[in-house]
């Protein structure tokens, strides 16, 4: 299948603020935070990439950069062939009809004063030429396909008015209403009752098929991850670690920090309590980050060569790539 | 047979507001044994926070228990005066919330706040005596002494989490209360949460109250699991028996909707609807409106919680017979 996206050495570094009497003694070096730090891969039609690592990880960040929501420091970003990355905000306005995005938190991603049906149609506002009747007939049927009916109800309810199961469907169905092919979801079920996950999960899938979608899947979540995602890309402060078919990199996880990350994924299932060791101690600083591979002061199977350069993404099995040196 | 450390007996809690009264928690009752875990999971709303707090007295106006009563070891809760339910709280029973940040004060380093719970119930106690045995729990928390002298935003989430912890172990309680004590912790701090907890409850063997919306969670550390649904107990029983062969519509619902890691589901379970407005609660069952196995009675009758042969208890008219 032909790529859809496609990103090439991408880079994203946020200076940091320094207080005045750093700037005064430390000298005029300044610090970054090294967010996304030279990361390549593509998606797929109609696939879904799962990001998945711990926050700080810079899986937010990538997916907006692939939305240029942010600007990239350095690299390419290619949407059916055409680099993003050098596009103006005004350049980017014909793509953004095409690429949507849904966030965690739907209340704050819903403007408290504009009716369902209004925010929903927004989008068509801005990007097309359709009459406000036209809008409104596309918009209920949008919204009985999402489950928020009866549409002609819920058309002018405010967003306080809904459930939280409500607003992510809203969420969803603003996101799909111009009929994008791309749609990065940045952690969407994060924030919902456990009930209302599993709904608003099958409904992703369904849209899926339904509209022909590419999802860009944010995760922290590894057990949504393998439910929804047929590749995932495992980031650790900045960098992806390891990527594979979802399958592959569950059965035969290569990189020690992903194992690592599966182990400590709690299971709903008492007969299945974990016996493995959990790494000790947290993600490191993003500013500073450790030399070699960023994993190694956490790994157990850390070798001294681990602390020297960084390790290179290498093939271990058909389509799954992992970035550590050691034959695990 | 042995006094159970906590006993609850057919609580309730009213949150009067304008527009009626909210009923967070009816009729619930269990009781624990000595350094047993038992896990309240539920949706937001079930009630499972409210009667959390309730337990130590904490709830906040206008919350406040309409019926009901709490025995720890014995001792009935509600007719204690203000000041030996102080007394208890932290010494016996200490509470653990669920967001560190805004559980610990900004403006105090962590050795004040660890000095400050201690002379609060140990009035004598030096400032040293004080760093000394906070350093020490600090340390079965793998947290670096030095730590001590810092304040809260120069610590991790993680870190945080497990401070609070040690200020509530600090007193040796016997019962923990945790209040969704990892939602805010990535998947491997929590991991190292969990087996901290354990191994408190093997070394000190504190029996510890666990409150979650996580299965997962709950899973890996009770021993019992109830759960709650709408302020009422829908199931109670052993973890491994609920998770095998849940009885309830809603057990087997909620464990049907939790993505699972370690299988391969085509489909999750989905509960259409939503959680139910405890101002006017469902007739019968509360959760009738979204049950997949509703009948005829479940809207007219309350399913009373009953007792099956195997110390599972159930609140469901399929299951009204006891075998």
């Amino acid at each position: 299948m032909e790529d859809l996206i496609k990103i090439k050495n991408l880079k994203k570094n946020f200076p940091v603020q320094k207080g005045f009497l750093d700037q005064l003694f430390a000298g005029k070096k300044k610090s970054f935070v090294h967010a996304v730090d030279d990361i390549s891969f593509e998606i797929k039609k109609g696939e879904v990439l799962g990001l998945a690592g711990e926050s700080g990880s810079g899986k937010s960040t990538t997916g907006r950069l692939l939305l240029k929501l942010l600007d990239p420091t350095e690299g390419v970003i290619e949407y059916n062939g055409e680099n993003l990355a050098v596009k103006s905000s005004k350049e980017m306005r014909i793509f953004r009809e095409k690429m949507q995005v849904v966030f965690q938190d739907p209340n704050s991603s819903l403007s408290p004063r504009m009716r369902v049906g209004d925010a929903i149609g927004h989008p068509l506002k801005i990007h097309t030429a359709l009459t406000m009747d036209e809008r409104k007939t596309r918009v209920m049927e949008l919204m009985e396909r999402v489950g928020l009916s009866p549409a002609s109800f819920l058309y002018y309810k405010y967003p306080h008015q809904l459930s939280g199961g409500q607003s992510q469907r809203v969420v969803l169905a603003r996101a799909l209403v111009t009929h994008p092919e791309f749609v990065v979801a940045d952690e969407p079920i994060a924030m919902a009752d456990v009930s209302v996950r599993a709904m608003i999960l099958e409904l992703m899938k369904e849209l899926k098929e339904e509209f022909n979608l590419t999802y860009l899947f944010v995760t922290h979540d590894l057990s949504t991850a393998k439910y929804i995602c047929d590749r995932i890309a495992i980031m650790y402060l900045g960098r992806i670690v390891e990527i594979g078919n979802t399958r592959e990199l569950f059965d035969h996880p290569h990189h020690p920090y992903t194992k690592a990350l599966l182990a400590a994924v709690p299971v709903p299932d008492p007969t299945q309590r974990r016996t493995e060791e959990i790494p000790r101690g947290e993600i490191p600083s993003a500013i500073d980050p450790p030399s070699g591979c960023h994993f190694h002061p956490r790994c157990k199977y850390a070798r001294p060569e681990c602390s020297q350069g960084r390790p290179p993404l290498k093939e271990v099995s058909e389509g799954h790539f992992s970035s550590c040196i050691l034959e695990t | 047979m042995e006094q159970p450390i906590l006993e609850v007996k057919n609580l309730s809690i009213d949150y009067p507001i304008s527009i009626g009264t909210v009923e967070a928690v009816r009729d619930v009752s269990f009781s624990l044994k000595e350094g047993e875990s038992l896990g309240f999971v539920g949706e937001s709303g079930c009630g499972k926070s409210t009667l959390g707090l309730s337990l130590l007295q904490l709830l906040r106006p206008p919350g406040q228990i309409v019926a009901g009563e709490m025995y720890y070891y014995g001792k009935d809760l509600l007719k204690m005066k203000a000041e030996e339910v102080r007394k208890l709280r932290g010494n016996n029973i200490a509470m653990v919330f669920q967001n560190p940040l805004t559980s610990l004060d900004p403006l105090y380093s962590i050795e004040d706040q660890f000095f400050e719970t201690l002379k609060e119930h140990e009035p004598k106690i030096t400032r040293e005596e004080a760093a000394e045995r906070a350093g020490k729990v600090l340390e079965d928390l793998s947290i670096d002494k030095d730590r001590l002298y810092e304040y809260p935003h120069q610590l991790s989430g993680g870190m945080r989490q497990r401070i609070m912890i040690g200020l509530g172990l600090i007193l040796d309680p016997d019962l923990l209360i945790a209040d969704e004590p990892t939602t805010s912790l990535d998947v491997i701090v929590e991991a190292g949460f969990i087996d901290l907890l354990a191994r408190l409850k093997k070394e000190y063997n504190i029996s510890l109250i666990l409150i979650s919306h996580n299965l997962g969670l709950v899973a890996e550390i009770a021993d019992r699991i109830a759960v709650m649904y709408g302020g009422k107990l829908m199931e109670v029983g052993n973890a491994e028996d609920i998770f095998a062969r849940p009885m309830h519509p809603y057990t087997e619902g909620l464990i049907g909707c939790v993505p699972n890691i370690k299988m391969d589901q085509e489909k999750l379970v989905s509960m259409p609807g939503s959680p139910p407005d405890l101002v006017n609660p469902p007739s019968g069952c509360r959760f009738s409106p979204r049950c997949p196995k509703v009948m005829d009675i479940c809207t007219e009758k309350e399913p009373p919680l009953k007792t099956h042969k195997d110390g599972r208890q159930v609140a469901c008219w399929l299951h009204d017979e006891a075998n």
